[in-house]
């Protein structure tokens, strides 16, 4: 056994650790963090992203860390699962930090050097989340994990709505970690041994295994934002700053989806078909909900933490149909599936750090988030408005991009379902697809809303960047990150069959069936055979381009290429101000009619004698008054029902001692 | 990749570009004749384009470089998917490289842009339009999709070669199933063009437009690529009706004398298509835009019940 790779992986998590503990030596000083940590920290994000690489094509390597309690050691294991998410953390991170490198401010709230431990112990905790082969280690590092990422969350401290969201994400976080150490309890079955390799041999009865399946859902679907459990989401992304809500959205949300296939694939191992219905209906349910309420978000960042709701209830979907095809027994079409899932993971990684980070460059160079008072950003800042560009229309999952692929992958996978065994679940299946289908067509408009109303237009306010001074673009670090994902954008939808490939040792892992034999080479995708499918980003690009520039270069050899600047025509309206164009809420406003019983919508209408009229209508999550605050309540009650025990006086509490004595001399008697 | 599938595949690309805009004067003057008026001529849409393109480009202060690059986007995602569709042989090259659902991407890409297009200048009635094109796309692009699965699943491919040949060579047998993706199909296609009754090309009454909203700041040179663009995407939508209602007359794969006989028939085809657009365009009203969503859901309603059909019935 080859643990070169594994070793390799742990010690780049330590030095992500080690530079955290750096940036204490001197907490005050930016430029100790920002020209030397950060960027020590995106190189280690790189390296980790080779080593993972590597390591997806070995055999899986374990080992025994010298860490650990007593008789309690940390295993540690790179099988191509977790290799496949290494290497999402790794490259995904590494664009990341170095867009932090020039992103980041000395903080008001929060010294730097606090930030910077917090942030990598962070990016640490999540790898070792991801090679952790026992579920001590792997609670450990999950905790830490949540912790960190907390403490991120909280950088701003000082502003209440900040310290609101974090303690709601720490609550969600929490209620979640109980769900998978119960689940991890209903694993071990009776054995007591919380290694995962005994999990892995041991067969648990159906009933265990459901009762550990569903467990594993709430745990890992607290942490990825799946409905009903998502309500953190929109809160904690925009209160963070933008390299944490990108590294939160884009990798901690694929360390949930990494608990799940592990916990559900590998650990269980045989999973009922039922349970993929079960997934599947919460992923559809996330993702029209998500896509629909980003429809109406008028903050930026809000509006992309909805639609990573979107996404991960896309990746559920696609790990549902995962479960169905494998609890049936169909290997093949479970591996076009699983391939589905793990390549939208990668997507989603990148394209939404991409979306985020370009929020950030906004919030700084203009000072504010609120597409209400943004526009025209496309002058000021062309380098983030064509990165972004690219994001929202991988995102909106358009070819060539690499939205596309995984959406394509997935309703190829849905498309192959007629065939299950059973006659009414084929029947779900049409109305399924056409939920995948009308969730992509609305992130569509989404991501219009998103780029057309921040980056096109004329801006809306009078814009000042952050610190005073003109809106101007983003600098030389922020560049560099952005181009590094947006490349990766770009790359994911250009190279199916060679991401496709990659993909292939997890898939083969855990269904026995390689997608990447029949992928036809490296121009063809055609994952089952190219009579019933195939798809080639390449040549579509290719054939565009060459359409495009005939057709540029033909008018300009027929006719002329000369333009006169005027005025905006508009009809012949002379008097065009900026408010005339829609508002955040205007262009959302079709969604909020068509899907008005998804909202709570309050309005705010003005009397008519009012001299100063002004009309708001907010649109919320019906969650709220349904679930969340019947549950609060009754906690509250509850509390408040225990509270009255607590006296305060210590002849009161004696009392209780004697009573709980006498109760047990009567039991143990 | 054969030399007649090349040949195939380069004719149907001219034919789709060349011949676009005289499918939308067969469309226009059908529907004069129709109403009772003297018809412009079937070359007009060419006059109109000769004229735009010999026009002077008047930009506004702010349009941004996407803003002049659109236009040829749109032509060539368009021109691309005109491509795609197996009109005139089914031995086409392209069609490895892209299948049904790159076909609505390629439609969702140029629908795209057109809207981004339409918010770039900052006017009231640029965002207007991409605002009701969008809801028209988010509301249409799912029946569309599901209309071509349904003949995915009768086919059991999303090449839309093989499904034009399966459709085109089985035994005459009539789907249930396509009979309802037929309708969808044809709500669809009347939305997604901006004909009446969600839109009507021929207005430019203010508060109804939605294609004309958009490209309302666009002259000279880009207009002539918007409009053309506009007649190819009317062109592709006729080719991907008639490609999975009547595939017949399709040239198979090195048949030459099949590509040459099957142009006649796909103007025909066309023809009688364009008839049947005016006709319907007569006898239905424009409705207000807030009753496109129930239109649309309808026809959604009717392509996933196209394809439960298919699952229930013929599975």
């Amino acid at each position: 056994m080859d643990v070169a790779s594994l070793d390799a992986a742990l010690a780049l998590a330590g030095a992500w650790l080690a530079i955290g503990l750096l940036a204490m030596a001197a907490p005050r000083s930016l430029a100790l963090a920002t020209r030397l940590l950060f960027p020590a920290g995106a190189v280690i994000g790189l390296a980790l992203a080779v080593v993972a690489l590597h390591a997806l094509f070995e055999p899986p390597a374990a080992r025994l860390l010298p860490l650990g309690l007593p008789d309690l050691p940390f295993h540690a294991r790179l099988d191509a699962l977790s290799a496949f998410f290494l290497l999402l953390l790794g490259a995904v991170s590494a664009g990341v930090s170095v867009f932090a490198c020039g992103y980041l401010r000395p903080g008001q709230d929060t010294p730097i050097g606090l930030h910077c431990l917090c942030y990598h112990a962070f990016l640490a905790a999540m790898a070792l989340v991801l090679v952790a082969d026992d579920a001590y280690f792997f609670m450990v590092a999950w905790e830490t994990m949540a912790l960190s990422s907390f403490f991120l969350v909280l950088t701003e401290h000082r502003r209440a709505e900040v310290r609101r969201a974090a303690y709601l994400y720490f609550l969600i976080a929490h209620l979640g970690a109980i769900s998978i150490l119960l689940c991890f309890g209903a694993l071990q079955g009776g054995s007591g041994d919380y290694r995962f390799e005994t999990m892995r041999l041991a067969t648990p009865p159906d009933a265990w295994a459901t009762a550990a399946f569903l467990l594993a859902l709430a745990g890992f679907g607290a942490k990825a934002g799946v409905v009903p459990l998502h309500v953190w989401l929109p809160e904690a992304h925009p209160a963070a700053p933008s390299p944490v809500s990108a590294l939160l959205s884009a990798v901690m949300l694929k360390t949930a989806i990494y608990g799940m296939l592990r916990v559900t694939l590998d650990l269980i191992g045989s999973p009922l078909w039922w349970w993929g219905i079960v997934a599947l209906a919460i992923g559809l349910a996330s993702a029209i909900f998500g896509v629909v309420f980003a429809a109406v978000q008028s903050d930026m960042k809000r509006l992309l933490a909805y639609s990573s709701i979107e996404n991960i209830g896309l990746v559920m979907a696609g790990f549902g149909l995962t479960l169905l095809f494998r609890g049936f027994g169909m290997g093949a079409l479970a591996a076009l599936a699983l391939t589905a899932t793990l390549y939208h993971c990668l997507n989603h990684a990148f394209f939404k750090s991409l979306l985020f980070l370009a929020t950030g460059s906004v919030l700084h160079a203009a000072g504010t988030s609120d597409l209400n008072r943004l526009g025209g950003l496309i002058h000021r800042m062309p380098w983030v408005a064509w990165c972004a560009l690219i994001g929202s229309l991988a995102i909106a999952g358009l070819p060539p991009l690499n939205g596309f692929v995984s959406e394509w992958l997935l309703l190829q996978a849905f498309l192959f379902t007629p065939g299950l065994p059973q006659g009414y679940i084929n029947m779900l299946v049409p109305v399924a697809a056409a939920l995948v289908a009308l969730t992509a067509a609305l992130s569509g408009y989404v991501m219009v809303k998103f780029f057309g109303v921040a980056f096109l237009g004329q801006p809306r306010s009078e814009l000042r960047a952050a610190g005073g001074g003109q809106v101007h673009d983003a600098g030389f670090w922020e560049r560099a990150g952005l181009a590094w994902l947006a490349a990766g954008c770009v790359a994911l939808g250009l190279a199916p069959a060679t991401v496709i490939g990659m993909l292939d040792p997890v898939t083969r892992g855990f269904t026995g069936y390689s997608i990447a034999e029949h992928a036809g080479g490296w121009l063809l995708l055609a994952p089952i055979d190219p009579e019933r499918a195939s798809y080639s980003p390449l040549v579509i690009l290719l054939m565009a381009a060459l359409l495009v520039t005939a057709a540029w270069l033909a008018v300009r050899a027929f006719y002329h290429g000369r333009a006169r600047r005027a005025p905006p025509w508009d009809c012949g309206f002379p008097l065009l101000d900026a408010r005339m164009q829609d508002s955040a809420e205007g262009f959302g406003q079709p969604v909020k009619v068509v899907f008005r019983p998804a909202f709570l919508i309050s309005t705010q209408a003005p009397s008519p004698g009012d001299a100063r009229p002004r009309y708001a209508e907010l649109a919320e999550d019906r969650l709220w008054p349904w679930l969340y605050l019947p549950v609060a309540r009754a906690v509250e009650r509850i509390g408040s029902l225990v509270a009255l025990l607590q006296r305060g006086r210590i002849s009161v509490y004696l009392v209780y001692s004697f009573a709980t004595l006498l109760l047990l001399l009567l039991f143990v008697r | 990749m054969s030399a007649s599938g090349l040949a195939a595949q380069f004719t149907e690309l001219m034919l789709a570009v060349l011949l676009a805009p005289l499918l939308t004067g067969w469309v226009n003057n059908c529907r004069a004749w129709l109403q009772n008026k003297s018809a412009p001529g079937l070359l007009q849409p060419y006059r109109v384009l000769g004229k735009l393109f010999r026009k002077e480009v008047v930009l506004a202060h702010n349009a941004s470089p996407l803003f002049r690059a659109a236009p040829y986007l749109i032509f060539g995602s368009l021109a691309l998917a005109a491509a795609i569709v197996p009109t005139v042989g089914t031995d086409l090259p392209l069609n490895a490289a892209a299948d049904a659902i790159a076909l609505v991407g390629l439609l969702a890409l140029a629908r795209t842009f057109v809207a981004l297009a339409g918010m770039d200048i900052g006017t009231a009635f640029g965002s207007l339009g991409a605002r009701r094109e969008m809801m028209i796309g988010f509301l249409a692009e799912p029946a569309l999709l599901m209309v071509l699965f349904t003949a995915s699943l009768i086919s059991s491919s999303t090449s839309l070669a093989t499904i034009v040949e399966t459709l085109a060579h089985k035994e005459l047998v009539i789907y249930p199933s396509m009979a309802f993706a037929g309708v969808a199909f044809t709500m669809v296609s009347l939305a997604e063009n901006g004909r009446v009754p969600i839109d009507n090309p021929a207005t430019h009454l203010e508060l109804t437009m939605v294609h004309e909203a958009m490209v309302l700041e666009y002259s000279g040179r880009h207009l002539a690529m918007i409009e053309w663009a506009a007649s190819l995407k009317l062109f592709v939508y006729s080719c991907i009706g008639l490609a999975l209602f009547f595939p017949f007359g399709v040239a198979g794969g090195g048949d030459w004398l099949g590509i040459v006989l099957a142009l006649p028939v796909l103007a025909a085809k066309l023809a009688v298509g364009g008839v049947a657009l005016a006709v319907i365009e007569m006898i239905s009203a424009k409705m207000r835009i807030f009753r496109a969503p129930e239109f649309l859901g309808t026809a959604f309603m009717l392509a996933v019940l196209a394809m439960l059909v298919h699952v229930l019935l013929e599975g």
